[in-house]
């Protein structure tokens, strides 16, 4: 029985086309998953389904129903729940005031609580969603929070889910009881979408594979007659090879954290934290998002000072510390988003190549920029990198992703680094620009640089890591060599058990 | 309704905004003016005619774009660093407080270096009193758009106490204004028998060196960069406060200079009614120049031919000169609608 049709969805941003008359449709108690790269058209898809969009062309069908378009209302009112990315939880109220919120009518003076309480509570033991409804939502984990989201989509008697990248942020063992969850609900007959860029969650989750890649759906396929790699080149429209990574060649310790703790930086701060950077080795820190990341990724930017312990790079302590000292000591900064830190969005290729360096002798004299120099480096950046773009005058926000990041790279290899600090440095690119990202790396690890590698990508941390540190509520593991630790142990220590450093 | 963002305009759509928004601003006008008993065509015509219409005209608008280009190149400046300075008009009277202090006869020195001198300090005071708001928002994140804007009544009402006693002219029949220029302290006539004077000049040469300071220079660029992104300026080692407070000092020192070059060039003297809201018709210039700062000196002209013009046109027709703050009003909220559509799509639903 289908639940849900999309016919001919076509989606135009101003050139773009989003979606390019995509059809699909969705059967009772399945579940689909719609793969592709970041930018393939997955978020804006479902944006349209669930009607925070209008389509330029095509229809929407729940349940034998046409949605009107661009009412998000009626998609819920017709069964269909969303989890987002991004949570949209009320972080001062309660589990229970949270999935109630919306669904109690006004004019009643009281609220059935007790009535809502007994529904979660038999929703929460029937899925497999454990969460204390009378918790405080800004006290829980965030697996706790996407099963909150799960459960108020349930709780609207939602029949057809859909989760936007929905392990982004789960631990390994979260994500295995996510998957358990989802075998539960289609059980129970409902209809899932499943949206994901990572080929073995596909495998694991989904009973259909479509697959996306600019705009257009380029393939569909039962997950039980694929496999990873056809997936991988369906996606990417072309064979995928791993990076060819040369043994380690280990060189002096150009960075050394020792005892190091900071303010909190988006999740957790650092807590006396030491760690070595070699020359030479790529030391991947894998952990789940909000773990300390963010907050040593600012210490090596220069943006965060040490609260405590000490900071040295090649040798030398840094006592004065800011983005221009950091610079200074030749750390290269790739952060972790390009778009709102990276690069000013309404300033040129060529303002934003010399924004590391544009008081430098190279890029001005007596406070004039020498634009000629400027725009002579950008398109030096521009060919070596093979930057897709009109003109080095172009506003960057106009670059794709990968394009942008490119800049970023080239902006920061540039004066060849002693220390590289790379976070996130392929999120959302597509798997041409990853591998180029990564070659990039690996060159400058040859070169003896030392290279800090953040990722939330387990794999892409395995791939080119010599050594993996793994980061837990601001403190860091004991560092491994390459395959010293199995994928299980690493995520044993994400998830905050197992030994401390 | 929702906006949906959409990819950047081309030169000719951006060129288009300013003039769309003023096509929309006479449409609207037109209403008003059939509202009052008259034909907008014959009106429209009298404002242009009066506006430019003979030399005499010409010159009057160009007296009039002089503190408006002042004006609204602060106003540019402040605003491309996102300082958002609506205290030019305090800054304004401030420079033209200086003005009068060392004009008056305090320093008996020759023209060549007295003007200059008045410049300097007249900037320096603008700039200080932008540095203070300034101070606030990078300390404390006080809102400069609150300190500024409630510094313009502050100001108003300091001066009127000054002209009302230690600054009061006691040869002025008891009205509230200030003792006349030396002549050494004021500027010249550019062409004898009418009243533009080398005020107009000397904004022509400030909008060129802000134009230049904003596109050639390292500090340009940081104020560009630090307004456009400030995350992302911070990041690369651009010190944003610091940007800031040079920004307040460029742009408090150039609307300091309308006051000077009204009280130096045009008026003589430093009364209430210096400036007619100069400070605030800044904001509009800076806006329909999209804040370009020799956009200002098109944009200034435009706006003060309005002024002008309709001036003469109420002189004729009884349609009254209310309509030309109507006018500027309207351009400047349909500008902003318009910098608002360049950069979303409006869906209806």
């Amino acid at each position: 029985m289908t639940v849900l049709r999309l016919s001919g969805i076509t989606k135009r941003f101003g050139p773009l086309v989003a979606n390019d008359a995509i059809s699909f449709e969705l059967k009772r108690g399945e579940v689909i998953a719609l793969l592709g790269e970041n930018g393939a058209g997955k978020t804006t898809l479902m944006n349209i389904l669930f009607g925070h969009y209008f389509p330029d062309e095509g229809s929407v069908e729940a349940f034998g129903k046409v949605l009107p378009q661009g009412d998000p209302r009626a998609a819920l009112e017709a069964g269909i729940g969303m989890v987002h990315q991004h949570f949209t939880l009320a972080d001062q109220m309660t589990v229970q005031e949270n999935i109630t919120l919306g669904t109690e009518p006004l004019w009643r003076p009281t609220l059935s609580r007790a009535n809502a309480r007994e529904r979660i509570v038999a929703l929460s033991r029937d899925f497999g969603l454990t969460v204390d409804p009378g918790a405080a939502v800004a006290s829980l984990s965030v697996g706790e929070r996407q099963r909150v989201e799960i459960l108020k989509a349930l709780y609207r008697e939602a029949r057809i889910l859909i989760l936007d990248e929905p392990t982004a942020v789960l631990t390994p063992g979260e994500t295995d009881a996510l998957f358990k969850t989802l075998k539960l609900l289609v059980a129970k007959g409902l209809s899932i979408i499943f949206i994901s860029h990572k080929l073995h969650e596909v495998m694991a989750a989904s009973d259909r594979v479509l697959v996306l890649r600019g705009g257009k759906l380029v393939g569909e396929r039962l997950t039980a007659d694929t496999d990873r790699r056809e997936l991988a080149a369906l996606m990417v429209g072309q064979e995928v090879k791993a990076a060819d990574v040369s043994p380690v060649r280990s060189g002096a310790p150009l960075l050394v954290l020792e005892g190091v703790s900071t303010r909190r930086v988006n999740g957790a701060g650092l807590d006396a934290v030491s760690l070595t950077l070699r020359g030479g080795e790529i030391t991947g820190l894998a952990g789940v998002s909000g773990n300390g990341q963010a907050a040593l990724a600012a210490l090596l930017s220069g943006t965060e000072r040490p609260t405590a312990g000490t900071v040295a790079v090649n040798g030398s302590p840094i006592a004065d510390w800011s983005p221009k000292a950091a610079l200074g000591k030749g750390i290269a900064r790739v952060p972790e988003d390009r778009h709102a830190v990276g690069t000013i969005g309404d300033m040129s290729i060529t303002e934003n190549v010399i924004a590391e360096s544009y008081d430098s002798a190279r890029f001005s004299r007596h406070g004039f920029i020498d634009w000629k120099a400027a725009r002579g480096f950008a398109e030096q950046i521009i060919r070596d990198y093979d930057v897709k773009c009109p003109s080095p005058e172009t506003r960057i926000r106009l670059l794709s992703g990968g394009n942008m990041q490119k800049l970023v790279l080239g902006r920061a290899l540039d004066p060849d680094p002693v220390v590289i600090l790379a976070s996130q440095p392929t999120r959302g690119l597509d798997v041409g620009a990853v591998a180029y990202v990564h070659a990039r790396l690996l060159e400058a690890r040859e070169r003896g640089a030392a290279i800090l590698l953040i990722s939330e990508d387990l794999e892409e941390i395995l791939a080119l890591s010599d050594t993996v540190v793994v980061i837990s509520k601001g403190q860091v593991s004991a560092p491994s060599k390459r395959g010293e630790r199995s994928i299980r142990e690493l995520g044993e220590l994400m998830a905050g058990h197992g030994e401390a450093a | 309704m929702r906006l949906e963002p959409k990819p950047a305009p081309s030169l000719v759509m951006l060129l288009l905004y300013p003039v769309g928004a003023i096509v929309f601003t006479l449409v609207f006008a037109s209403l008003l003016v059939l509202l009052a008993g008259a034909s907008p065509f014959s009106v429209f015509f009298l404002v242009a005619k009066g506006a430019a219409g003979s030399q005499f005209a010409l010159f009057e608008t160009l007296t009039r774009a002089t503190p408006l280009i002042f004006t609204g190149l602060a106003v540019a400046v402040a605003f491309r660093a996102k300082l958002w300075n609506i205290g030019a008009e305090a800054q304004l009277y401030i420079g033209a407080v200086v003005t009068v202090v060392l004009g008056t006869g305090a320093l008996p020195l020759p023209s060549i270096l007295l003007i200059p001198l008045i410049v300097i300090a007249a900037m320096t005071a603008g700039a200080l009193l932008l540095l203070g708001p300034a101070l606030l928002k990078t300390r404390f994140g006080v809102d400069e758009v609150v300190t500024t804007l409630l510094l313009n009544f502050i100001v108003l009402l300091f001066v009127s106490m000054l002209l009302e006693g230690v600054l009061k002219d006691p040869m002025g029949l008891g009205w509230p204004q200030s003792q006349k220029l030396i002549a050494e302290a004021r500027l010249p006539r550019i062409v004898t028998g009418r009243r533009l004077h080398c005020g107009f000049g000397m904004a022509l040469v400030s909008a060129v060196i802000v134009w230049v300071i904003m596109k050639k220079t390292t500090l340009g660029y940081e104020m560009r960069a630090a307004g456009n992104n400030a995350e992302g300026a911070r990041f690369v080692g651009i010190p944003v406060n610091r940007v800031l407070m040079k920004t307040a000092l460029l742009s408090g020192g150039l609307a300091a200079l309308a006051g000077f070059s009204e009280v130096s060039g045009l008026k003589g003297n430093l009364t209430l009614d210096l400036s007619p809201g100069y400070g605030y018709s800044g904001i509009v210039v800076a806006m329909l120049a999209m804040l370009n700062p020799l956009g200002v000196v098109v944009s200034a002209i435009f706006v003060a031919g309005i002024f002008v013009g309709a001036d003469a046109m109420s002189r004729s027709t009884g349609v009254p000169s209310y309509i030309a703050d109507v006018m500027v009003a309207t351009a400047l909220l349909s500008m902003v609608v318009a910098i608002l559509l360049a950069r979303f799509r409006v869906r209806w639903r």
